[in-house]
């Protein structure tokens, strides 16, 4: 038996022995989510019991070292425990915008000291964090957002408002970009570090045409932010005036999380279950259906691939643009088929047998897919420029 | 196993495109055969050549005299094949005749292997009946005759099957027109008495025929695999064919946007290079989303494939659907993104579209393929 044979069937029995039955339903409500914090609560004792197993494992985060809360895997045993998760359909354990971006850009651009705090927060599902990006006047162009931080010394004094800050009202710190130097635009920003209780800030979600409320605005009004957490533990990302670096990494990373490379469900193919939700479909609908199970199942194949090299250090560095493009794209396509397979009952907005409207609240949610983490237009501005090298782009 | 090529992958990549650029060049191969109105629709000293590059043995198992790679290895070739519009025998024979005769017995497998390893002999597969590729319906009949069998029917889209010293033929040997048992595969030789070829030139100026089997008579030993037992077979060179010609689409369709792409960056117009007006560079990058996709299912489904994996047959059907779609945006972005010259015989862009004309009809169009996937899927 290779190793890999051997670690998978440690994976399997493990995972036989510590995910619950009921971890192992597709997520249906946003309570079926785990999202750490300090003030997180479990739905059930099985959602518990699963989180506080993977974490004393090192699965929340199995490919991060163990001295940061993960369980060190190489990139294939990650991909072999991802596989045997989503083989029994296991959910994640837990979610967090710490693991899915905070956490790759400490791993980069972090000091020791910042790894070991907020890595291991992060892993164990103590801090939840958001990410302040956007402004009202910045968005696809992002580099223009003027949030400023006038330096004090030994912290700087930060007045601004960010938008589309996801969860800020229930997030525990905010990574934030901050402009520190009015006069380079690009070599002005710093990626600072701050607790959402500090003083001078607050939020106020935004209802949406979903009529949910995920992000919110999120305002800075005199917000001091100290340089330093203590010893090793800067207040920031990378270099001061440099944290346009990290963002941009940092982008790379949100668009693969958006474009639902790392699995799940979000472009699987449909159309069998349309059928079984409304019995026989239309032949011109049927036909729509097969086309994007096409699309899907091919995107998924990409996915794959798109992991693949990315693990092995292969693949083009703006691959990610091309893979969120065409993962929100299909996502949007996805819910307008399930829109019409559902009929007049996909129009309920608050019935019980849709669950509150879920069918037309996820479509309309769904339309944010290609414009978060930078538009459709912008990915494709991106190919163009850094991986076709057309002039000018 | 991942996703991408291994090292020696990644070696027979480069010796393939090397080769292939070289010497299976557009100009060399293509346009020089067409333009003397080649009747095999391709030079047999290439076929040599292909021989000598171990690729036409490639599928053929090593104790009968081949390599024994597998379909993911025929689909590097056949990428470079694409990207070059290289006109070869070498989907027929090396892939979808030397699949069927990977279930022959011993003796026909010494009688027919050497040949097509030695690049002596090329051979085809006479599956279609009618216009549209559908093999689930099989009319042509093999009724017992003495010791053999005797053939009646027609088949068309035979490629290059007036040039070819054997063909695979799939007749019904039992049962109503689309039962799918009662099929069996005869290798047929070409001086068989009775069959007659009808050759036509196609659009990407390859050679194919209308053939008719009027009583051809057949040895028992013609029969690859067993009577009424050819289903099976056929499904493997099927499976095999298609994602072969999945793997040659992505050639065709990477050839097809490089060449547009650098059109891009050379064209002026209103002062400018056209490259830089974010009209086209939209397109381009949506382009180059759905090509890379197209290439990503087709390594999947061939890694599948390779591998017996039972979720084989439904990828292929994705990706010979998915590289229909990528493949057919390519050459229609291309002739329009050249704008009048791609209008031009002169330049290659315009045998790119020929090219994918007919590599999509070949073993089931994007239609044929996307309703498989539903029915494969339950819908």
């Amino acid at each position: 038996m290779s190793d890999h044979e051997a670690f998978r069937a440690e994976v399997r029995e493990w995972l036989e022995a510590n995910c619950p039955p009921e971890m192992r339903q597709p997520v249906k409500d946003e309570d079926d989510v785990y999202w750490g914090g300090r003030n997180a609560a479990f739905k059930n004792d099985a959602q518990k019991a699963w989180f506080e197993a993977c974490r004393d494992k090192g699965y929340t985060v199995a490919e991060w070292p163990e001295a940061y809360g993960g369980a060190g895997l190489t990139p294939a045993e990650g991909k072999i425990l991802r596989q045997e998760m989503s083989r029994i359909g296991a959910r994640p354990p837990l979610s967090s915008f710490g693991i899915w971006m905070l956490g790759p850009a400490l791993l980069k651009f972090g000091t020791e000291g910042q790894k070991q705090k907020f890595l291991n927060e992060i892993a164990r599902g103590e801090i939840r964090w958001c990410q302040g990006y956007s402004e009202p006047g910045s968005g696809s162009d992002l580099v223009s957002m003027q949030t400023f931080g006038e330096d004090k010394g030994d912290h700087w004094i930060v007045n601004g408002q960010k938008i589309w800050t996801s969860y800020a009202d229930e997030a525990d710190w905010i990574f934030c970009l901050v402009r520190t130097d009015k006069a380079n635009k690009y070599q002005g920003i710093t990626f600072m570090l701050f607790d959402m209780t500090s003083d001078g800030v607050s939020t106020k979600p935004i209802k949406l045409i979903s009529g949910n409320s995920p992000f919110c605005e999120t305002f800075m009004d005199d917000v001091k932010v100290p340089k330093s957490y203590g010893e090793d533990i800067p207040g920031y990302v990378g270099e001061i005036n440099r944290g346009w670096d990290v963002a941009k990494y940092l982008l790379g990373h949100e668009r693969e999380m958006i474009s639902g490379a790392g699995g799940g469900d979000r472009t699987a193919a449909i159309g069998a279950a349309m059928k079984r939700m409304s019995g026989e479909l239309d032949a011109v609908l049927r036909a729509e259906l097969a086309m994007f199970d096409v699309d899907a199942l091919a995107y998924s194949a990409m996915g794959e691939k798109f992991l693949d090299e990315m693990k092995a250090g292969k693949g083009h560095p703006a691959q990610p643009n091309m893979m969120k493009y065409v993962g929100t794209e299909l996502n949007k396509t996805r819910h307008e088929l399930m829109m019409a397979a559902g009929g007049s009952r996909a129009l309920e907005w608050e019935s019980e047998e849709t669950r509150g409207g879920k069918p037309a609240r996820n479509w309309l949610r769904t339309k944010a897919n290609s414009i978060e983490g930078g538009t459709s237009e912008v990915m494709l501005n991106v190919i163009s420029k850094r991986i076709l090298d057309l002039p000018g782009a | 196993m991942p996703l991408y090529h291994d090292d020696d992958q990644a070696m027979l990549a480069e010796t393939a495109s090397q080769f292939m650029a070289e010497e299976g060049a557009i100009a060399k191969q293509l346009r020089h055969w067409r333009d003397r109105d080649c009747k095999d629709g391709f030079g047999h000293g290439l076929w040599k050549q292909f021989a000598e590059m171990g690729f036409t043995g490639m599928l053929v198992s090593e104790d009968d005299g081949g390599l024994g790679m597998g379909s993911y290895e025929a689909g590097i070739v056949l990428e470079e094949i694409g990207r070059n519009l290289t006109p070869s025998p070498f989907l027929a024979s090396s892939v979808l005749a030397a699949t069927a005769l990977k279930h022959a017995d011993s003796n026909a497998r010494e009688r027919w292997l050497p040949g097509l390893v030695s690049g002596d002999h090329v051979y085809t597969v006479a599956i279609d009946e009618g216009a549209k590729h559908r093999p689930e319906i099989i009319k042509t009949k093999a009724e017992k005759s003495g010791n053999g069998f005797k053939l009646t029917g027609q088949k068309d889209f035979v490629l290059h099957g007036a040039s070819s010293d054997m063909l695979v033929v799939a007749a019904r040997t039992s049962g109503s027109d689309d039962d799918a048992d009662g099929i069996t595969l005869f290798a047929v030789p070409r001086d068989a008495a009775n069959m007659s070829h009808d050759a036509v030139r196609l659009v990407d100026s390859s050679m194919a025929t209308h053939t008719k089997f009027d009583g051809v008579e057949l040895d028992g030993d013609a029969v690859i695999g067993e009577v009424d037992g050819g289903r099976e077979i056929l499904n493997a060179m099927l499976a095999a064919g298609r994602i072969g010609a999945a793997a040659e689409g992505v050639g065709v369709a990477s050839g097809a946007m490089d060449m547009t792409v650098d059109y891009l960056k050379q064209r002026k117009q209103f002062g400018k290079l056209i490259g830089e007006f974010q009209a086209l560079q939209h397109r381009a990058a949506h382009l180059y989303s759905e090509v890379e996709i197209a290439r990503a299912v087709t390594m999947k489904a061939a890694q599948l494939l390779d591998g017996g994996s039972e979720k084989a047959d439904l990828m292929i059907s994705v990706a010979k659907a998915k590289v229909a779609k990528a493949a057919g945006l390519a050459v229609k972005e291309g002739v329009q993104m050249h704008g009048g010259i791609g209008m031009t015989d002169e330049y290659d862009i315009g045998l790119y579209m020929k090219r994918d004309r007919a590599l999509q009809e070949f073993l089931g169009d994007m239609y044929y393929h996307a309703g498989r996937v539903a029915e494969l899927s339950g819908y």
